[in-house]
């Protein structure tokens, strides 16, 4: 495959969105060699918590060890290769059974104890052959309590890897007065019909809400102004939908920051610190653990996306996290998760909680629309109406600076060009 | 092929002998004998026992069928039920969100052991302003994602009550709703919880509609537009 007849700085071919050969490679060429998100700590408390996640195409198990250590296993067993775990998560106690032939195995994956063992005397398949436990991923590793795998040995290290993206996981954890964040255990699941990198382009695409969203976001700027001109004040969450149908020249004037590897930041445009009790109450708490200048180098962190290309959105400031899990060419699971800040004030939460349930929930009203977009993306894309895909909106106009990329403009398509210069990097073999 | 019979073996006497016979096996001590015996102890890899159904016990779903309520008052809250479904599957948004009293609240929680609306992780948790932007929202010109045809039919039934009091009564139901969105049907099923007040005039409001969808954490193919 030609990936620079794929590519062009300014437009993209159809296919990349739609070929499954495609779909086949980016699985082989970037799932399943980079670092993937599998889940938080938290998820897996106890020894023996495991949580069941899929890395490309391959199942996986991440699970707690009697050391506190995380592992990530194949969810595979070595005899006949049946699957080991047959529910999305739970504790299997100290061992691993095979529902197949009771083979088991400890929690690191190395085998326990075969059924019959007499009958391998003289074969390979004795239980001094590691092929006889379960295959580990080749290296697992946690940030701030966030917990990646890849499947290969070879690679950037995962600090390499996220490298300024970091900062998702700093600024949802800083926020919190003891630096961590815990999982609120509900995982929302939403099937996309389409490509994975329609949710991936759309999450910094500050032209669309407006159009998008302009239903919900008329709708609650509506009830928002009732409310205001009745009692004085309405509370934040109406804003969060409200703010959706601002004007093309306010969304312009929100500033994208794109990172090597395809990563990014759409820069902050909801105003999360208003000067109620419960804020300075939590402010104060923030203080106390870090000091005036840190906790006002937190709170002010101009956030309102971070991207960690190709398959995570995350929004920090009100502690979302979505990832995403291909499954074709032209179909995509979105797992979509809620955290907690340990130590903050209930009120806090709350105020997250709002968002949580407005804009990601399965009753979202603002991701409908996007997904109906996508959907129609895909087929348009399918169909023999045109080849190219175009990202030319100021394009020659952001400013580049060591590898980042600025844009002048929130609406500049240096988001996707950015995005599809790490992808053509990945599918040329060229960046591991 | 042809010529030959088609001979299926049988599996003759020594099979039958085989399965008439009921093997015990012991669990053992002996740890290189069997894997199964010798770990399973603390193994439990099933699900939870977790799900919408279960939250009731079996005390209270006993009290529930010794609740009495008059013929008039089942009667009398089965229609209101019906009409709840009805306004929704005819779209008639305000109509549905009328009849929730001033402080009603819609609510679909995640999972069934939440109790509360507020603060909890929730699918809808909605009071009536919040209902009015989602009516807003869906009757714009420009709701895209109302383009296509979708249609709505909700079957409502096992109304029961179950407590009857001066000010409240807590009626519980179980619903399948399907939906047709372009060419595609989906399927949601589980429990309605309401708890009626009268208003001034004596009309039935709702106070708290608690919806728990049996299948609220199976992935969602695409998302819920309006209540359930």
């Amino acid at each position: 495959m030609d990936v620079n007849a794929l590519v062009e700085p300014d437009r993209v071919h159809k296919t990349v969105y739609t070929d499954p050969e495609i779909f086949d490679l980016e699985m082989e060429k970037i799932w399943e060699r980079i670092w993937v998100y599998c889940g938080h700590e938290s998820q897996v408390a106890q020894a023996g918590d495991y949580y069941a996640v899929t890395i490309g195409r391959q199942p996986m198990i991440m699970i707690r060890q009697p050391d506190k250590s995380v592992q990530v296993l194949y969810n595979r067993c070595p005899h006949r290769g049946v699957q080991i775990v047959g529910n999305l998560k739970g504790n299997t106690g100290s061992s691993f059974v095979c529902s197949y032939h009771a083979w088991s195995f400890h929690l690191d994956g190395s085998v326990r104890a075969i059924p019959l063992a007499k009958g391998y005397e003289g074969t390979r398949m004795t239980k001094d052959n590691p092929d006889c436990g379960m295959k580990r991923a080749a290296r697992v590793a946690s940030y701030r309590g966030f917990v990646f795998a890849s499947l290969v040995d070879d690679g950037p290290s995962l600090d390499d890897f996220l490298g300024e993206a970091k900062i998702a996981f700093d600024d949802m954890c800083d926020r919190s007065p003891v630096g961590e964040v815990e999982v609120v255990p509900y995982c929302h699941r939403v099937m996309q019909h389409s490509n994975w990198k329609f949710f991936m382009e759309n999450q910094l695409d500050a032209l669309h809400p407006s159009v998008t969203h302009q239903s919900t976001g008329i709708s609650a700027g509506r009830v928002e102004k009732r409310l205001k001109a009745e009692s004085g004040s309405a509370p934040l969450y109406y804003h969060y939908l409200s703010t959706f149908a601002s004007s093309f020249e306010q969304w312009d004037a929100v500033q994208t920051i794109n990172f090597p590897h395809g990563h990014g930041i759409l820069k902050a445009y909801m105003g999360l610190r208003p000067r109620d009790p419960d804020t300075l109450e939590y402010e104060a708490l923030l203080k106390d653990a870090y000091g005036e200048d840190k906790c006002e180098e937190y709170l002010s962190r101009s956030i309102h996306h971070v991207l960690v290309y190709p398959y995570l959105s995350v929004q920090s400031p009100l502690q979302q996290l979505r990832c995403l899990r291909p499954v074709a060419a032209d179909k995509t699971m979105s797992e979509i998760w809620h955290f907690r800040l340990k130590g903050a004030p209930e009120a806090i939460y709350r105020r997250s909680l709002w968002y949580y349930n407005l804009v990601n929930s399965p009753a979202t009203m603002i991701n409908a629309d996007d997904l109906e977009n996508w959907s129609k993306g895909q087929w348009g894309l399918q169909s023999k109406g045109g080849d190219w895909v175009s990202f030319h909106r100021w394009f020659g106009d952001d400013r580049e600076e060591n590898g980042v990329t600025y844009s002048n403009h929130g609406t500049s398509e240096a988001v996707m060009r950015n995005q599809f210069k790490a992808w053509a990097t990945y599918l040329d073999g060229a960046a591991a | 092929m042809s010529g030959t019979k088609a001979a299926i073996p049988s599996a003759g006497p020594d099979f039958e002998h085989l399965l008439a016979q009921e093997v015990v096996i012991e669990a053992g001590e002996d740890e290189t004998r069997t894997g199964a015996q010798r770990v399973a102890l603390d193994h439990s890899p099933r699900a939870p026992l977790e799900g919408a159904h279960r939250s009731d016990s079996l005390s209270r779903l006993r009290q529930r069928a010794g609740v009495s309520a008059t013929p008039e008052l089942q009667q009398e809250v089965e229609q209101f039920l019906y009409l709840q479904a009805e306004l929704l599957d005819g779209k008639h948004w305000q109509a549905f969100i009328d009849l929730f009293a001033v402080d009603g609240v819609y609510w679909m929680p995640v999972a069934p052991e939440q109790t509360e609306w507020e603060g909890s992780p929730s699918i809808f948790a909605e009071d009536k302003l919040m209902m009015e932007i989602r009516k807003g929202r869906v009757s714009h010109p420009n709701a895209w994602s109302q383009a296509p045809m979708w249609e709505t039919n909700h079957l409502v039934s096992h109304v029961a009550l179950e407590a009857v009091s001066d000010g409240e009564i807590r009626v519980r139901s179980r619903f399948h709703m399907m939906e047709l969105r372009r060419d595609d049907v989906r399927h949601f099923g589980g429990r309605y919880l309401h708890t009626l007040v009268r208003d001034g005039a004596g009309a039935l409001k709702i106070k708290l509609q608690r919806v728990d969808l049996f299948n609220s954490q199976a992935p969602f193919d695409y998302v819920l537009q309006v209540w359930v």
